[in-house]
C-alpha cells in the first residue's frame, strides 16, 4: 500500500483562503530520498511546501507522516519529526551562530528550555556536519549568505528530525556555496537516513541531487518522476515555456538562442576542442556551421544548440563520401573557417581533408 | 583542530557566564543604592542612622516616621515594581511585534489605558463613588486593549514597522487629546489629581495601591517568566516557532494579554511612563550580551526598576519643591538610547 511510505500525500490540494491553487498533489517519499519541487516562479512551489509544514491549512486531502495523519498528530510530535529550512531572512538580534542552530533542540529541552550537556554535544555535532564550529560565537547577522544557511541546516540536523524541508535553500548563495551546502545536505540525508523536500531554481542541481522530481505548473502536478525521466531538452523548455534559448538534457544546462541566418563561419572540430570557440561565436552572434562530428561527440551536443547547421555522421562508423561532400560545399559558402584539430586519427581523415581544402581557399584562420 | 575550537568555546562560556553575573550584579548594587539614596532624599533631611532606624526598628521621631512609611517607601517601591513592569511589557511588545522600538508607549497603549481610566474616574466620581486600585486597573486594562486591538489591525495591513510607531503615535496623541479635553472640563476638585497623573507621577502612592501592584506585577512577570521557552523560539520568526512545536496562537494573546496588564498597571497608578519599555530593554540586552529571554526577563525587571528609581529621584530632587514629570525625566535619558537603536539598525541592515 502507498501508506508504507515514510511521508506520503494523500489526493492534497492545497491553495490561500481556501481557494484552490493546486489539485491532487501525491507525494510518495522515503528516508533517505530526497524530492525536489522544480517549476516556473510563482507556479506554487511554496505553497506546496507551507501545506506539507502546517504554515498553511489543507484545502483538501491527508497528509500522511510514518502513517500517522498529520493534520491529528500533536505540534510537539511533528517539530521532532520535521523540521524546516525557509528562504525568508532572518534577523535575530543579539544571537550568535550557536545560539540559533540550539534553537533546534526546543521539542528536547524541558518547560524553561536549559539546555543540557546531551543537548550542547547534539548541537556542537551539528554545526560540524555543516562544517560551521568555528562560527559558533560569532553574531549570526554578521555571518555571509552561505554560512547561514548552512547554519540554518545545522539547527535543522539538532532537531533530530525525520525529514526536513527546505525552501529553495540555495538562492541567494554563489556557485561555491549552492555545491557547498547541496553536498552536505547529501552526505547528510544518506547518512541520516533523513527524507528531504525541497525546491530549487537550479535545475542543474535538482537534476544531479534529486532522487524524484516533482514539476509544479498549472493546476497540477505536471510531472512527477526520477531526474533521468524529467530533465529532458523539450519537457524542460516546455515547462519553463521557454521562447528563446533551451535547455541542454545532456549538460544539464541553459542556452541561449543560436545566433541565426546563413553561417559565415565554419568550425572544424571535434573531442571537446570546438565547445569553446562556439560558445565565443554565439556570444557574438555570428552564425556558423560546424562539422564533421560524430553524433556521440560532446562538441555534437553542444552544437545542436549553437549551430546554425550541423554536419554530423552516425557514430562508430568512417564518415560517408556524402556527409564530406555536403561538408566542404557548407565549408565553401563560409568567409571564414577555423579548424580546432591539431591531430587526426584514422576515422577523421575527412576533417583532415577540408582543413587541406580550407588552406587551398585560403580561407583558415589560426 | 576541535579540541582548540573547543577550547576556545569553553572559555568563550566562561566568559558569557561571568559577564552575566556581573551585570546582574552591577544592577543589583545599583538598586540597593538608589534604594537608599531615595529614602534619604527629600524636603526633610534625615541622617542614614535616623532612617534605618525607622525602617528596621520602627522607631524614631514622629513626622520623619511617617515621612519614611507614609509617602517614601510606597513611592520608592512603586518605582520599582512598576518601572520593572513597564520594561518586562516593552520586551513582550519587542518580541511580539520583531520590532526594537515597540513599546506600550509608542504604540499609544499607555495612552489608550490613560483615557479609559481617566473616564472612569470623572464618571464614578461623578456619582461620588470612591475609585479603588482595582477598578483603575481593569479599567487601564480595558484601555490597553483599545489601543493594542488599533495597533493590530494596522499591523496586519502594513507590515512596516516605522509604520506601525507612527501608527501607536497618532494614536496616542488623539488619546492623550481627548484625556486632556475631559480632565480640564471636569470641574470635581478630587479630578485636580487627574492632571498630575495624566503626565505621569510615583507620587502619591499609598500602602494598598503598592499591594496590589505587587500582586498584579508578580503574577503576570513570573507567568513571562515562565514563558521564556517559546519567547526564545519566537525570536526566529512564527514559522520556526510554529515548526518547533510553539501553539502560535496561543503564544500570541497570552504575550498580548501579558503586556497589555503589565502596561495597564503601570498607567492605572503612575500615569503614563515614557520610553521605560523601549530603552531598558535594549540597554538590558547590551549590557548582557544577549536576548535569551531566560536572562533577559529578569534582568528587564531590574534594569527597569533602577531606570525608575533613578528617574524617579531626578524628578523629585532637581527642581525641588517642585516635581518634574516621571515621563519627561525618563524621555531625556530614554529617547536617546531610541534614537540610537535606529541608527544601528540602519547601520548593520
Amino acid at each position: 500500500m502507498a501508506k508504507d511510505f515514510f511521508f506520503y500525500t494523500d489526493e492534497m490540494t492545497v491553495g490561500y483562503d481556501g481557494k484552490p491553487l493546486i489539485k491532487e498533489i501525491k507525494i510518495e517519499l522515503n528516508r533517505g530520498e530526497i524530492l525536489t519541487l522544480i517549476g516556473p516562479n510563482g507556479a506554487g512551489k511554496s505553497t506546496i511546501l507551507k501545506s506539507i509544514t502546517r504554515q498553511l491549512k489543507l484545502i483538501g486531502g491527508t497528509v500522511w507522516i510514518d502513517r500517522q495523519k498529520m493534520q491529528q498528530m500533536p505540534g510537539k510530535e511533528i517539530a521532532r519529526r520535521q523540521a524546516v529550512v525557509l528562504t525568508e531572512r532572518i534577523r535575530p538580534e543579539l544571537m550568535t551562530c550557536e545560539d540559533v542552530v540550539a534553537t533546534g533542540r526546543y521539542p528536547y529541552t524541558g518547560s524553561l528550555g536549559i539546555l543540557g550537556p546531551e543537548d550542547r554535544r547534539k548541537v556542537r555535532a551539528a554545526m560540524e556536519t555543516v562544517h560551521a564550529l568555528d562560527l559558533a560565537d560569532r553574531d549570526f547577522n554578521a555571518v555571509s549568505d552561505g554560512q547561514r544557511q548552512r547554519i540554518l541546516l545545522a539547527r535543522a540536523i539538532c532537531q533530530e528530525p525525520e525529514m526536513i524541508v527546505l525552501d529553495e535553500p540555495t538562492s541567494f548563495l554563489d556557485v561555491k556555496h549552492k555545491l557547498e551546502f547541496l553536498e552536505i545536505l547529501r552526505k547528510m540525508v544518506k547518512e541520516n537516513q533523513v527524507a528531504v523536500i525541497m525546491s530549487l531554481h537550479e535545475l542543474d542541481l535538482a537534476q544531479k541531487i534529486s532522487d524524484q522530481v516533482i514539476c509544479v505548473k498549472g493546476e497540477r502536478i505536471e510531472r512527477h518522476g526520477t531526474p533521468e525521466e524529467i530533465f529532458t531538452s523539450e519537457y524542460i523548455t516546455s515547462l519553463y515555456d521557454m521562447t528563446t534559448g533551451c535547455y541542454d538534457a545532456s549538460f544539464g544546462c541553459v542556452e541561449l538562442p543560436a545566433p541565426q541566418g546563413e553561417p559565415e563561419v565554419f568550425v572544424i572540430a571535434g573531442g571537446g576542442s570546438g565547445i569553446p570557440v562556439y560558445r565565443r561565436l554565439a556570444r557574438e552572434s555570428i552564425p556558423f556551421a560546424t562539422g564533421i562530428l560524430y553524433e556521440n561527440d560532446v562538441d555534437y551536443q553542444a552544437a545542436r544548440y549553437l549551430a546554425a547547421e550541423v554536419v554530423s555522421s552516425q557514430a562508430f562508423e568512417p564518415v560517408s563520401a556524402q556527409t564530406y561532400e555536403r561538408a566542404l560545399n557548407r565549408m565553401r559558402t563560409c568567409r571564414k573557417v577555423i579548424c580546432t584539430l591539431d591531430r587526426f586519427g584514422t576515422l577523421n581523415r575527412e576533417n583532415e581533408k577540408l582543413r587541406d581544402e580550407a588552406e587551398k581557399m585560403g580561407r583558415l584562420c589560426q | 583542530m576541535t579540541s582548540y575550537v573547543q577550547e576556545t568555546q569553553e572559555k568563550s562560556g566562561r566568559q558569557k557566564i561571568l559577564r552575566y553575573g556581573l551585570s546582574f550584579g552591577l544592577l543589583l548594587v545599583l538598586l540597593t543604592v538608589l534604594f537608599i539614596w531615595n529614602v534619604n532624599s527629600g524636603s526633610v533631611a534625615l541622617s542614614v542612622k535616623e532612617i534605618f532606624q525607622i525602617i528596621f526598628l520602627r522607631q524614631g521621631e514622629e513626622t520623619a516616621y511617617n515621612i519614611i512609611w507614609q509617602i517614601r517607601l510606597p513611592r520608592i517601591l512603586s518605582a520599582v515594581i512598576l518601572g520593572g513592569a513597564l520594561s518586562v511589557s516593552g520586551f513582550l511588545l519587542q518580541t511580539f511585534f520583531h520590532n526594537p522600538i515597540a513599546g506600550p508607549f509608542v504604540l499609544g497603549i499607555s495612552s489608550g489605558a490613560k483615557l479609559i481610566v481617566a473616564l472612569c474616574m470623572i464618571y464614578l466620581l461623578g456619582k461620588g463613588i470612591m475609585v479603588n486600585s482595582a477598578v483603575m486597573v481593569i479599567a487601564a486594562f480595558f484601555g490597553s486593549m483599545i489601543s493594542m486591538g488599533f495597533v493590530l489591525i494596522v499591523s496586519k495591513k502594513i507590515p512596516q514597522m516605522s509604520m506601525l510607531v507612527i501608527c501607536g503615535v497618532m494614536i496616542s496623541y488623539i488619546c492623550s487629546a481627548v484625556t486632556d479635553f475631559v480632565v480640564t472640563f471636569a470641574d470635581d476638585s478630587n479630578i485636580v489629581n487627574l492632571h498630575n497623573w495624566s503626565l505621569g507621577s510615583f507620587s502619591g502612592m499609598t500602602w494598598n495601591n503598592v499591594a496590589v501592584m505587587t500582586v498584579i506585577v508578580t503574577a503576570a512577570v513570573v507567568t513571562v517568566f515562565f514563558m521564556s521557552k517559546p519567547i526564545g523560539a519566537y525570536q526566529l520568526g512564527e514559522v520556526y516557532a510554529q515548526n518547533l512545536g510553539v501553539n502560535i496562537r496561543l503564544f500570541r494573546i497570552l504575550l498580548i494579554l501579558l503586556s497589555s496588564v503589565l502596561s495597564a498597571c503601570v498607567t492605572a497608578f503612575a500615569g503614563p511612563v515614557s520610553f521605560v519599555g523601549i530603552a531598558v530593554p535594549h540597554l538590558v540586552k547590551n549590557l548582557w550580551g544577549t536576548s535569551k529571554p531566560i536572562l533577559v526577563i529578569p534582568a528587564c525587571f531590574l534594569g527597569g526598576a533602577v531606570f525608575c528609581l533613578f528617574c524617579d529621584l531626578i524628578a523629585r530632587t532637581v527642581f525641588a519643591p517642585t516635581e518634574l514629570s516621571i515621563s519627561s525625566v525618563t524621555a531625556v535619558f530614554g529617547a536617546p538610547v531610541v534614537i540610537m537603536i535606529m541608527i544601528r539598525r540602519k547601520k548593520t541592515a
